[in-house]
């Protein structure tokens, strides 16, 4: 219980300790301990920004597709109307087409009967000069009644 | 057993001596070298040890061993980052470290059974050897007067020699001259009452678990009851050691820390 020396000498062991300490040894481990803390630090940032930058990305592609999407349905919008305008002027065109075709046939229908009963008219009078030549013979004079023929041709 | 022929307090006496090597004529010049070696041979272990971990340290992943390491450590820095504001890491930090490691290792010694170190000490041809540092009023007494002095040597690096005898006469009561005296009492008695109150209640605590242990040892020789015991209330007392052992240190590197950090404030 009496102090002596060994208070001093403990004293400078203390002091060389506290040296020790503060030189060799905190330094070192406190140098390991931030750098790690430091790449986890960084590791995490670069991670939260990685997320970031996955939800923007996330975000673009969604509107790329919903652009694409717009733009299909316009085209096909486009297109049904272009067709069925198509369908409709073919419609159309046939339809003239047609109608043209039917008045081409018409005229010359019109125009074969006209020929057919202009030629059955000449036959036929000639059929009934010839059949009036049989049946009466002489008591007719083809040259006299000649005009009557014509009359009669002409009412058939 | 050795407590045969010795009366009990020639066993205690005998426990309780320092080995002493006197270098002068007066009292004060003495050597306990017990303390001295003993407690120097365990700082050149251990911080050897830190050392030899902490020169390998990689900032990637740990080993088991740096891993221990650095929660020792952190576990330092945080009592020292909540009390002391500043750059902990130039100085206060690897001190309190060295004082926790230092003090803890000291006082591990106590959990060595005390009579069959004697022997060990007996092989070595010491025959008076104490095993505990701490338990050694020089010792505790010579940590607590260095962080004294770092104590003042901080006041005076933050606030200026003229800024810390202002603060001792100006301090707590007022700048009025008529509370000088008061004033510089208090904090006189505050600079005298520390490193005290450091020193002794660590030298106390470590003292009084020797003196148990003692006891204890002493009923043991007594007969086979004393022996049982002796023994299971000596494994008691050693499991509420440990927890003393740990608390000690602790409280003495706190309050290291708290006394610093006080020196770096003005009031």
């Amino acid at each position: 219980m009496n102090i002596n020396l060994t208070l001093i000498a403990q004293a400078i062991s203390f002091a060389i300790l506290i040296w020790f300490t503060t030189k060799f040894v905190w330094p070192y481990l406190l140098n390991a301990i931030e750098t790690r803390q430091k790449t986890i630090a960084d590791g995490l940032a670069a991670a939260e920004r990685g997320k970031q930058e996955l939800e923007v990305a996330t975000q673009r592609s969604a509107e790329v597709v919903n652009d694409a999407k717009q733009k299909a349905t316009s085209i096909i919008t486009q297109a049904e109307k272009r067709a069925s305008e198509i369908v409709e002027e073919a419609k159309a065109n046939a339809k003239a087409e047609g109608d043209r075709i039917i008045t081409g046939a018409k005229a010359e229908i019109d125009q074969e009967v006209n020929r057919a009963k202009e030629g059955l008219r000449q036959q036929v009078s000639a059929l009934a000069v010839a059949g009036a030549e049989k049946i009466l013979r002489k008591e007719i004079d083809a040259k006299a009644h000649a005009d009557l023929l014509t009359s009669i041709a002409n009412e058939l | 057993m050795a407590t045969g022929h010795l009366t009990p307090s020639e066993y205690i006496g005998h426990h309780l001596s320092f080995n002493q090597k006197v270098i002068g004529d007066t009292g004060f010049w003495v050597l306990h070298m017990d303390t001295l070696i003993t407690s120097a041979l365990l700082g050149i272990v251990v911080f050897g040890l830190l050392w030899w971990v902490v020169r390998g340290a990689t900032s990637g992943v740990p080993t088991k061993r740096q891993a221990f390491v650095e929660l020792l450590v952190e576990f330092v820095d945080n009592q020292v980052k909540s009390i002391f504001h500043g750059n902990r890491h130039a100085f206060i930090a690897p001190l309190a470290l060295t004082v926790f490691v230092w003090v803890l290792v000291m006082n591990a010694m106590d959990f060595l059974p005390i009579d069959i170190m004697a022997i060990v000490y007996g092989w070595l041809g010491l025959h008076e050897w104490r095993s505990v540092p701490t338990s050694d009023i020089n010792a505790t007494f010579a940590l607590a007067l260095a962080v004294w002095l770092l104590m003042i040597f901080f006041s005076i690096k933050v606030k200026g020699l003229g800024g810390w005898i202002h603060e001792l006469f100006c301090s707590p009561f007022g700048t009025n001259p008529l509370v000088w005296p008061a004033n510089f009492a208090f904090n006189l008695i505050e600079y005298i009452s520390k490193p005290l109150s450091h020193s002794l209640r660590l030298f106390g605590n470590m003292y009084a678990g020797e003196i148990i242990f003692l006891l204890l040892g002493m009923w043991a020789a007594t007969g086979l009851a004393g022996t049982f015991f002796g023994a299971l209330l000596g494994a008691g007392w050693a499991i509420f050691h440990i927890l003393i052992v740990c608390l000690q240190a602790f409280i003495f590197m706190m309050l290291t820390v708290v006394y610093l950090s006080m020196a770096h404030e003005s009031h």
